[in-house]
């Protein structure tokens, strides 16, 4: 497992305190894990996404992944519906241990994109990890 | 190097192919004579091809069977401190009870004035799987422990349809075991994780926020998943129960607490055991298991029917009325497994089931005090039947807990439960049994700590292991994202 000088972190994203990601400002947002969570799950073997049409509020349980040690739910960071699901990851769950921020897993359109303002930037998210 | 005296040795491990890639055309078990009666063509109809079997000898058969088993590690092998499984050793008297041919052979639809010795253990097992919960209504019937939990949430169902009481929920613990949610959802209800608090136990608070006359009830698995013992269980009962809902006892690790704790004076409704766990039946392959039932008086006419009963002097099946969830197991159960709890218990007596229980919660914490100081604690309190440590000095070294586990192997033991519960980060679970003598244990300890010493100056040795097993370290990630499901 990485250290966490080792962990990778996207400035320009915004994250959760689940280790999700979310960049995107306008229409659609797009969502995916963290470089710490990808680590701390280790080798992703399934991931169960959501039907595309599906409205979630924030916080909710919107898919699972399934790694080698244990299966992790997935929260939605922002409130809305989903309007496209990563297809490739039903192929190679592999993506997104390889570049988890370049491999989204689903976009959403957002009910309230006030809701962005409440997540964590890179600066919070770094220090939620340090503890 | 060490000088840990390890059990785990190389051997002679044989290599062996199918049996279709074994035999040799010709080759035979036995010669019988010739036939004397003359040949006579077969029907077309029933003419064909024929199965492809192998030509094989006796020993050609005798030899691969043999080899097989020789590749397998079992509680008669060695010890096998898998948490939460209660590996323990089975006595074979209890093997030689369950085969024997005037109870084993009795055909499941006898009339019951035919096999009134099968009743008369079915009876009296279901009387003493009673005494040993302190619920008096029990059912045999169940497989397994999941399907003793389901059986559970449907008599939670029937119960809360007859008071007309629409209830959607079920609260379950973080610490609970793995399959009860499941055994929720399969029943309907959607279940409310609840998180243990910071000892490792639940709160009676944490119940009183969320318990509310939508919820039917919670399941509580005790001792834990932590190996901890919910010490507020009367308490969170007694919120339950003025909500209107009912109190599950997972009874899995019932190897604690034999003969000590009395369920239904905790506040225990309906709870299940694992007899092939806590009650000696070789487990861990597969099954067959039993998972019984057990209930309250008030809930004992919803129980899954035919239950055996004595009426005057001679046993019967009683097939139950309305209100009963029905038969969920052809016949009288997995009956084999119910015959070596029977005799068990019988062999044992309830002193020595209570001394079982109090000398796997001795052994358990024999392991927790002496490893507390190479390994941290997921909990530093007391523990019952199993201990569980965490990875955190591990991680230092770069070292998981499963690269601990694998290195046990080339060590010559099961490794324990890894990566459960998931309440603690890299856990390693660890349940001894009171079956494992104080060498054994101790053994088992300088082997351990001689692992956490190695992952120091010898990490390789554990990133490599196993390096004496039958097969390497099998690559798990490629096996589950592209399964072979056929030969």
């Amino acid at each position: 497992m990485k250290e966490l000088s080792e962990v990778i972190f996207v400035e320009e994203l915004k994250y959760t305190e689940d280790h999700e990601w979310v960049t995107g400002s306008g229409a659609t947002l797009k969502v995916g894990i963290s470089d710490y969570a990808q680590d701390q799950l280790g080798d992703i073997v399934f991931v169960e996404l959501p039907e595309v049409g599906t409205v979630f509020a924030k916080g909710d349980q919107f898919g699972n992944l399934e790694s080698v040690k244990a299966v992790s739910e997935l929260y939605l960071p922002v409130g809305g519906e989903i309007v496209a699901v990563n297809d490739a990851l039903g192929d190679a769950p592999e993506l997104i241990n390889q570049d988890p921020y370049g491999n989204w897993i689903v976009e959403i359109k957002p009910s309230d994109t006030s809701e962005l303002e409440q997540l964590l930037t890179v600066d919070a998210y770094r220090q939620l990890l340090r503890g | 190097m060490s000088t840990t005296n390890v059990p785990g040795v190389n051997g002679i491990v044989q290599n062996e192919p199918l049996l279709w890639e074994k035999g040799k055309k010709g080759r035979r078990g036995m010669c019988v004579p010739a036939s004397d009666v003359p040949e006579v063509a077969f029907p077309a109809e029933l003419q064909g091809k024929g199965i492809d079997f192998p030509d094989l000898s006796e020993v050609d058969v005798v030899r691969h069977y043999t080899r097989l088993s020789q590749w397998n590690y079992g509680v008669d092998t060695g010890m096998y401190p898998l948490g939460s499984c209660t590996m323990k050793y089975n006595p074979k008297i209890n093997e030689k009870v369950a085969t024997t041919p005037a109870l084993a052979a009795a055909h499941p639809m006898l009339a019951d004035a035919l096999m009134q010795g099968n009743l008369q253990i079915m009876c009296e097992l279901q009387e003493y799987l009673a005494t040993i919960t302190g619920l008096p209504g029990v059912s045999v019937q169940p497989a397994a422990g999941a399907h003793g939990e389901l059986v559970g949430m449907l008599i939670f169902a029937a119960y809360h349809k007859s008071r007309n009481s629409k209830r959607t929920k079920i609260l379950i613990p973080d610490t609970a075991h793995g399959t009860n949610p499941a055994s929720a959802a399969l029943c309907g209800y959607k279940p409310v994780p609840i998180k243990s608090g910071h000892n490792g136990i639940l709160t009676v608070e944490s119940i009183a926020a969320v318990m509310d006359e939508e919820t039917a009830g919670i399941m509580i698995t005790n001792p834990n998943t932590l190996g901890l013992f919910e010490t507020n269980i009367r308490e969170i009962a007694e919120i339950v129960h003025a909500k209107g809902g009912l109190v599950y006892g997972d009874g899995a690790n019932l190897n604690a607490v034999m003969g000590i704790i009395n369920a239904r004076k905790c506040g225990i409704d309906v709870m299940h055991l694992n007899l092939h766990k806590t009650f000696s039946t070789p487990h861990g392959g597969g099954g067959p298991g039993a998972g019984p039932v057990c209930v309250t008086e008030e809930l004992t006419q919803y129980l899954p029917a035919p239950r055996a009963e004595k009426v005057g002097d001679k046993y019967q099946l009683d097939y139950g009325g309305p209100e009963s969830v029905g038969r969920v197991h052809a016949f009288h159960g997995n009956f084999a497994v119910l015959l070596r709890a029977y005799s068990y218990i019988r062999t044992m007596g309830a002193d020595n089931l209570k001394k079982a229980s109090q000398l796997a919660v001795l052994n358990a914490a024999y392991i927790k005090e002496k490893l507390k100081g190479t390994l941290p604690l997921a909990y530093n309190r007391p523990c019952m039947h199993e201990c569980v440590f965490s990875d955190a000095l591990l991680q230092e070294d770069k070292i998981s807990t499963l690269d601990v586990a694998k290195r046990l192997i080339d060590c010559g033991y099961h490794p324990p439960t890894i990566y459960f519960p998931l309440v603690v980060h890299g856990a390693i679970m660890i349940e001894p049994t009171e079956t494992e003598c104080k060498d054994d244990i101790d053994q088992f300890i300088e082997v351990m700590k001689m692992i956490v010493r190695e992952a120091k100056e010898n990490p390789e040795l554990l990133r490599q292991a196993p390096q004496r097993a039958k097969v390497r370290r099998l690559d798990e990630t490629m096996a589950a994202r592209h399964p072979c499901l056929c030969g």
